[in-house]
C-alpha cells in the first residue's frame, strides 16, 4: 500500500558521527530531531566507533514504513503509543534481557517508554487578553461558545485521519471524558483547521494564525522556547491524556549489541536528573500509574472496525 | 585256703562275664566272698536279700541299668556302699555318679590295690562303730581305721604297713615271702627294692613289742605272724 | 566376628533401597500429576479469561442499517492483560469473512452444547491458546453467522506452572528427604528382631544347643525352627559322638580291666622270678596304654573346650578341696600326706571341668614323683594373682628340660620307670593358657617341684 520513501520524503534526515563508521544504527522516528541530538550525541561520546543515521517521519507513515521493510531499521521510537504497541504484539520487537526499568513503563522487556507527555490546550495569548484562560475542557468550550468570532476559524487540532498520535490521543480523549465530543462538534461548528502534527499548529498559534490548538503535545510547546512569551500551555485539570513515548529494537537489526546499548542510554539518561541537559523530553513521571498504560486495551482503537465508526462519528462531529 | 579272720562279703554287679570272672579271681585270691550278678533285677534281688559289706556296679552304657540299681538302692535306704566300675573318666561324670548314690568309683581297668584303698575309705565313712575289729591275742586290730590297740595304746599305722599286717594276720600260720607281699604292695610303676619290705615288718615288730604277737623272719622263704 | 561367612547383599539396604525407590517413584508420580493438575487449572483460568473478552465482543455486536458493528470496549482487551506481558491476537468473521483483526489466526468451531470453544495452535512464530464464539446476527434483512476468535500467548501460563512446578519439586523432595528419614528408621525397626536374636544366640553358653525360646516375628519364624532344628540335629550329633566316645572307652577299657585283674591274680599266684617279672611287665604296659587313651581324650576334650570357654564363678580352694578328697585313698596308698594350704575362698571366673582336670593332672604328677611318707602341698593363692601351687618333696625337675616338660610327649629324664605319657603338664598348660593365665615350673629351694597354674 505504501510505497518505499524516497529520500526526499523524510520530514527529516540527519547523520551523527564518523563517516568513516562500520556500524551505523539506523533510528526511525517521529521525534523532531532537535529534541533526540543531544541524547544521540551524548550516546555516541561512549560509542565512538558507532555512527547514527536519524530518520524523522509521521507517526502513520511510520507504522506503514516499518511494517512492510523491518529489516531497514535498527531501532523505532514514537509517540503514538498504541501503534507501538501492535508493532510488538506482531513480533517485529526484540527482547532486552538486562534492562532496569519500571514494569508499568516496558512491555515483554521490548518496548520501552522513556517520556510521559501529556495532551495539552495551547493558546495564544493575545487572544486571551483580558479574559479568564481555561483550565479545563468544559472552560474551552464556555470560552469558544462566548466568542465564536474571536475563534472562528482560528481552532486547530489534529487530524485523526492522517495523525497516528492525534488519533490516540482522540480516542483516549473520547474514552475518558464525555466532554471530548461536545468539543469536537464545537469546533466542527468554528471551522476548526486540521494539521497533521504538533510543530505546524504550534507554528500558526504564534504567528497567530490559530488561537487555540487542542491536543497538542505540551512537550513540544514548552520546548519551543522563543515562542513562551507568544503562547501559553494549559493542561486540562480532569483526565489529562497523558502519552508515554517508547522505543524498540526490530528484531531484524543487524546491531543488536549496539541497538541495546542506545535503549539502555536512552532510558538511563532520561532516569538521572543530573544529566537532564541531554535529554529535552519531559522524564517519565515516577510519581503516579500511568493512566493508559501499555497493555493489549491499546489495541482496541485500532480495530477497523472501531476505527471506522470513531472516524465516522469524528467526522460527522467536525465537518459541518 | 588258709581261714581268713577278715573277710568282707562283696556283690559285683557285672554284665560283662569275662570281666566278672576276672574281678572275682583277684578278690577271691584276697579271701573275699564275692557274690555276682549280671542283669539289674537279680542284682536288686541279691542287695535285699544278702548282706553285703560293699557292692560293686558296672554302670556299663550311660543309659544303661547301672544307674536305675543306685535309685533303688539309694530309695530304700541301704547303706550298703556302692562303688561304681566305669569307662569313663571325666570329672562331670564323677559328680553325676556322686549325685546319684555311689560312694566312689574306679576307671577300668583299674589297680585293685587302689580298689582296696577306696573300699577303705568307704567303708570308714559308713561304718561310724568298728564294727570290723578283729582281735587275736591281746592285739586289736582294726583294718578300717587301720589302727593296732595294744595294751592301752592304739596306734594309727602307715598304709603299707597296715596291708602287711592285714594280710599276716588273716593267715597266722602261713608264711608270706617278701614278693609276695612285695607285689601286694607296690605299684607297679614304682621304682621301689623288695628290701623296702624289710623297712615296714622292722616297723610292725616295734609296734607288737609287748604283745602276744611277733612276725618271725624265715631265711629265705618270708615272714610270719607269731602268736606267742 | 562374622569370619567365614559369605555376604551377599543385605537386607537393611534392600529394605531401604525399596522404601527409598518406592517414595523416590511416588514422589515422581506426585510431581506429575500435580503438574498435570496444575496445568488443567492455570489453562481453566487463562480459558475462562478468553472466554470472557470473546464474549465481550460478541456482546458489542449489533446490526446497523446493513452493517455489522461491533464496537466493543476497552476492557475487551485490557483484561488480557498479564504479568508477562502475554501477546494477544483476535479475528473477528462473519461467516467466513475477515471483518476486522489478524488475517490466519483460526477460528475452532464449539461442540454443539457448548458455548464457546478452546484450543491450542501458533500464531506469529508463537504457541497461543485461542478461545472462540459464534453468534447468529439477524437484523433487517442480514442473517449472519459472527464468529470472534481471542489468543493469546501462554507465558504467563508456563511461568505459573513453572512456578507450581518448582514448589511441587521442593516439596516432592523435602517429602523424599523425609522418606528417606523414615526409611532408616523403619528398616532398623523392622531388622530390630533379627538383631536381638543374633545377640541372645551370639549370648549362649558353648554347651547351649537348646531351642530359642523367645517369641520371634511371624516372618523370622522359619528361620528360628530351621535354626532350632538344626541345633537339635547338632546336639543329637554330638551327643551321639559323646555316645560313642563313651562306647568306645567302655569297649576298649572292659577288655583291659579284664586283662589287668586276670594278671593280678596271676602275678599272686606264679612263683618264678620270670613270670612275676613278666606279669608286671604285663601290668605296666596296660597301664601305660590305659592312662595313654585317657589323656588323649582329655586333650581332645580340652581342646574343644578351650574355645568355647563354660564361664562361671568358681571358688578355687573348693575345687583343690573336692581333688583333695578323691585324690585321698591314692595318696594314702603311697603314705602322702595332701595338705591344703588356703586362708579363705578365692574366687575366679573359669571353666570347672577343665580346671579340675588340669589340677587333677598335677596333683597325679605330683603322688607320681613325690616319694612315700612325704606331704604334698596344695597352695592356694590371691597374690598377685589367684593360683594354684602343688609343691612335693620329690627329687625335683632336671635342671634344663624344666622348660621342655610342659611340650607334649615330653618326660624328664628323672622319670624312670615311672608310668606316664608326659601330657599331664602340656594339658595343664593349655587350660592355663585359655583362661589367660600361665604354668610355671620351679624347684622348690629346699629340693622338690613346685608346679604353679595361675590365671
Amino acid at each position: 500500500m505504501v510505497q518505499p520513501v524516497l529520500a526526499e520524503e523524510w520530514e527529516d534526515q540527519q547523520f551523527f558521527g564518523s563517516a568513516t563508521s562500520q556500524k551505523t544504527l539506523r533510528i526511525l522516528s517521529n521525534t523532531d530531531t532537535r529534541f533526540f541530538a543531544p541524547i544521540i550525541e551524548s550516546f555516541l561520546k561512549s560509542q565512538p566507533s558507532v555512527s547514527v543515521k536519524y530518520l524523522v517521519t509521521g507517526s502513520a507513515e511510520l507504522y506503514d514504513i516499518f511494517r512492510t521493510s523491518p529489516e531497514d531499521f535498527d531501532v523505532v521510537i514514537s509517540s503514538a503509543m498504541d501503534l507501538q504497541f501492535k508493532l510488538v504484539n506482531d513480533g517485529y520487537a526484540l527482547a532486552l534481557g538486562d534492562l532496569e526499568h519500571p514494569d508499568w513503563a516496558q512491555w515483554r522487556e521490548s518496548l520501552f517508554a522513556f517520556s510521559t507527555e501529556p495532551a495539552t490546550i495551547v493558546i495564544n495569548r493575545e487572544a486571551f487578553e483580558g479574559v479568564p484562560t481555561p483550565s479545563s475542557r468544559q472552560d474551552l468550550i464556555k470560552a469558544l461558545r462566548q466568542r465564536p468570532e474571536t475563534f472562528q476559524g482560528r481552532v486547530g487540532t489534529y487530524d485523526v485521519r492522517h495523525s497516528g498520535l492525534g488519533y490516540f490521543f482522540a480516542t483516549q480523549d473520547a474514552r475518558a471524558s464525555e466532554t471530548y465530543w461536545r468539543l469536537t462538534e464545537v469546533f466542527g461548528s468554528l471551522g476548526v483547521r486540521l494539521y497533521c502534527c504538533s510543530g505546524d499548529m504550534i507554528d500558526d498559534l504564534v504567528s497567530g494564525k490559530i488561537a487555540v490548538a487542542y491536543n497538542v503535545l505540551g512537550s513540544y510547546a514548552l520546548g519551543r522556547e522563543d515562542a513562551q512569551s507568544q503562547i501559553k500551555v494549559i493542561l486540562p485539570s480532569n483526565f489529562p491524556t497523558k502519552m508515554m513515548r517508547s522505543a524498540f529494537v526490530s528484531t531484524n537489526t543487524r546491531l543488536p549489541d549496539v541497538a541495546g546499548t542506545f535503549i539502555k542510554h536512552l532510558t538511563g539518561i532520561q532516569a538521572d536528573i543530573s544529566k537532564a541537559a541531554t535529554f529535552p523530553l519531559p522524564p517519565l513521571d515516577r510519581t503516579v500509574e500511568p493512566a493508559i498504560s501499555l497493555d493489549p486495551a491499546l489495541m482496541t482503537y485500532l480495530d477497523r472496525l472501531k476505527r471506522r465508526t470513531f472516524i465516522q462519528e469524528w467526522e460527522s462531529a467536525i465537518i459541518q | 585256703m588258709p581261714r581268713r579272720l577278715i573277710i568282707l562279703k562283696f556283690l559285683l554287679i557285672e554284665d560283662n562275664y569275662e570281666l566278672a570272672n576276672a574281678i572275682c579271681a583277684r578278690m577271691r585270691s584276697d579271701g573275699h566272698v564275692v557274690d555276682h550278678a549280671d542283669k539289674i533285677f537279680d542284682a536288686i534281688e541279691y542287695s535285699q536279700i544278702g548282706e553285703y559289706d560293699l557292692i560293686l556296679l558296672d554302670v556299663m552304657l550311660p543309659d544303661g541299668d547301672g544307674r536305675e540299681f543306685l535309685k533303688h538302692h539309694r530309695a530304700r535306704n541301704r547303706s550298703t556302699p556302692v562303688i561304681v566300675l566305669t569307662a569313663r573318666s571325666q570329672v562331670s561324670d564323677r559328680i553325676s555318679l556322686l549325685d546319684l548314690g555311689a560312694d566312689d568309683y574306679v576307671t577300668k581297668p583299674f589297680d585293685h590295690a587302689e580298689l582296696e584303698a577306696r573300699c577303705r575309705a568307704a567303708l570308714r565313712r559308713n561304718s561310724g562303730t568298728s564294727q570290723s575289729i578283729t582281735v587275736l591275742a591281746d592285739v586289736a586290730f582294726d583294718p578300717v581305721a587301720g589302727s593296732l590297740k595294744v595294751g592301752d595304746s592304739t596306734i594309727k599305722l602307715r598304709n603299707k604297713e597296715l596291708r602287711i599286717f592285714e594280710l599276716l594276720i588273716n593267715a597266722p600260720q602261713q608264711i608270706f615271702s617278701k614278693q609276695k607281699l612285695f607285689d601286694r604292695l607296690f605299684s607297679y610303676d614304682d621304682d621301689v627294692s623288695e628290701n623296702a619290705i624289710e623297712v615296714y615288718i622292722g616297723r610292725l615288730r616295734k609296734h607288737l613289742v609287748g604283745s602276744q604277737l611277733s612276725i618271725s623272719t624265715h631265711r629265705s622263704l618270708g615272714y610270719r605272724l607269731d602268736h606267742d | 566376628m562374622i569370619e567365614g561367612v559369605k555376604i551377599s547383599g543385605s537386607l537393611r539396604n534392600r529394605l531401604t533401597v525399596s522404601l527409598i525407590g518406592g517414595a523416590a517413584v511416588l514422589a515422581l508420580l506426585m510431581y506429575f500429576i500435580v503438574r498435570a493438575y496444575a496445568t488443567q487449572i492455570a489453562q481453566q483460568g487463562q480459558d475462562n479469561i478468553l472466554g470472557a473478552s470473546v464474549n465481550s465482543i460478541l456482546d458489542a455486536a449489533n446490526v446497523s442499517e446493513g452493517f455489522i458493528d461491533v464496537d466493543f470496549p476497552y476492557a475487551s482487551f485490557s483484561m488480557l492483560g498479564t504479568d508477562t506481558d502475554d501477546r494477544v491476537f483476535y479475528a473477528i468473521y462473519q461467516d467466513d469473512e475477515l471483518l476486522s483483526g489478524y488475517d490466519g489466526l483460526a477460528q475452532i468451531f464449539p461442540e454443539v452444547d457448548k458455548a464457546s470453544a478452546y484450543g491450542n495452535t501458533t500464531f506469529k512464530g508463537a504457541p497461543v491458546r485461542l478461545a472462540s464464539a459464534s453468534r447468529m446476527l439477524v437484523g433487517a434483512d442480514l442473517r449472519v453467522q459472527l464468529t470472534v476468535t481471542v489468543a493469546q500467548t501462554q507465558d504467563s501460563l508456563l511461568g505459573a506452572l513453572n512456578r507450581i512446578g518448582r514448589n511441587v519439586a521442593i516439596f516432592g523432595a523435602g517429602f523424599f528427604l523425609l522418606v528417606v528419614i523414615l526409611a532408616f528408621w523403619a528398616t532398623s525397626t523392622a531388622i530390630g528382631p533379627l538383631a536381638q536374636l543374633t545377640t541372645s544366640v551370639a549370648r549362649r553358653g558353648p554347651q547351649d544347643l537348646s531351642p530359642v525360646a523367645s517369641p520371634v516375628p511371624r516372618e523370622m519364624a522359619p528361620l528360628v525352627f530351621s535354626l532350632n532344628k538344626l541345633m537339635a540335629r547338632l546336639e543329637y550329633s554330638l551327643s551321639r559322638s559323646e555316645d560313642f566316645i563313651a562306647e568306645a572307652a567302655h569297649r576298649v577299657r572292659t577288655p583291659l580291666a579284664t586283662v589287668r585283674s586276670h594278671a593280678e591274680a596271676t602275678l599272686l599266684r606264679v612263683d618264678k622270678e620270670e613270670n612275676r617279672q613278666a606279669m608286671r611287665s604285663m601290668i605296666r604296659a596296660i597301664d601305660e596304654s590305659s592312662r595313654a587313651a585317657g589323656q588323649l581324650l582329655d586333650h581332645a576334650m580340652i581342646t574343644f573346650r578351650a574355645d568355647n570357654l563354660d564361664q562361671k564363678n568358681i571358688d578355687l580352694v573348693e575345687l583343690v578341696q573336692d581333688l583333695a578328697m578323691r585324690l585321698s585313698p591314692i595318696a594314702e596308698m603311697r603314705d602322702i600326706e595332701l595338705q591344703l594350704d588356703a586362708l579363705g575362698p578365692v574366687s575366679v571366673i573359669g571353666d570347672a571341668i577343665l580346671l579340675q582336670n588340669a589340677i587333677r593332672n598335677l596333683v597325679d604328677n605330683a603322688l607320681k614323683y613325690a616319694p612315700s611318707e612325704s606331704i604334698v602341698r596344695l597352695v592356694v593363692a590371691t597374690t598377685p594373682k589367684p593360683s594354684i601351687s602343688v609343691v612335693d618333696e620329690g627329687a625335683g625337675f632336671p635342671i634344663g628340660e624344666i622348660n621342655l616338660l610342659p611340650d607334649r610327649f615330653a618326660r624328664g629324664s628323672n622319670s624312670g620307670g615311672i608310668i606316664g605319657s608326659g601330657l599331664g603338664l602340656t594339658i595343664a598348660q593349655e587350660v592355663a593358657e585359655a583362661h589367660g593365665g600361665g604354668l610355671t615350673l620351679n624347684n622348690h629351694s629346699r629340693g622338690g617341684a613346685c608346679v604353679t597354674f595361675s590365671f
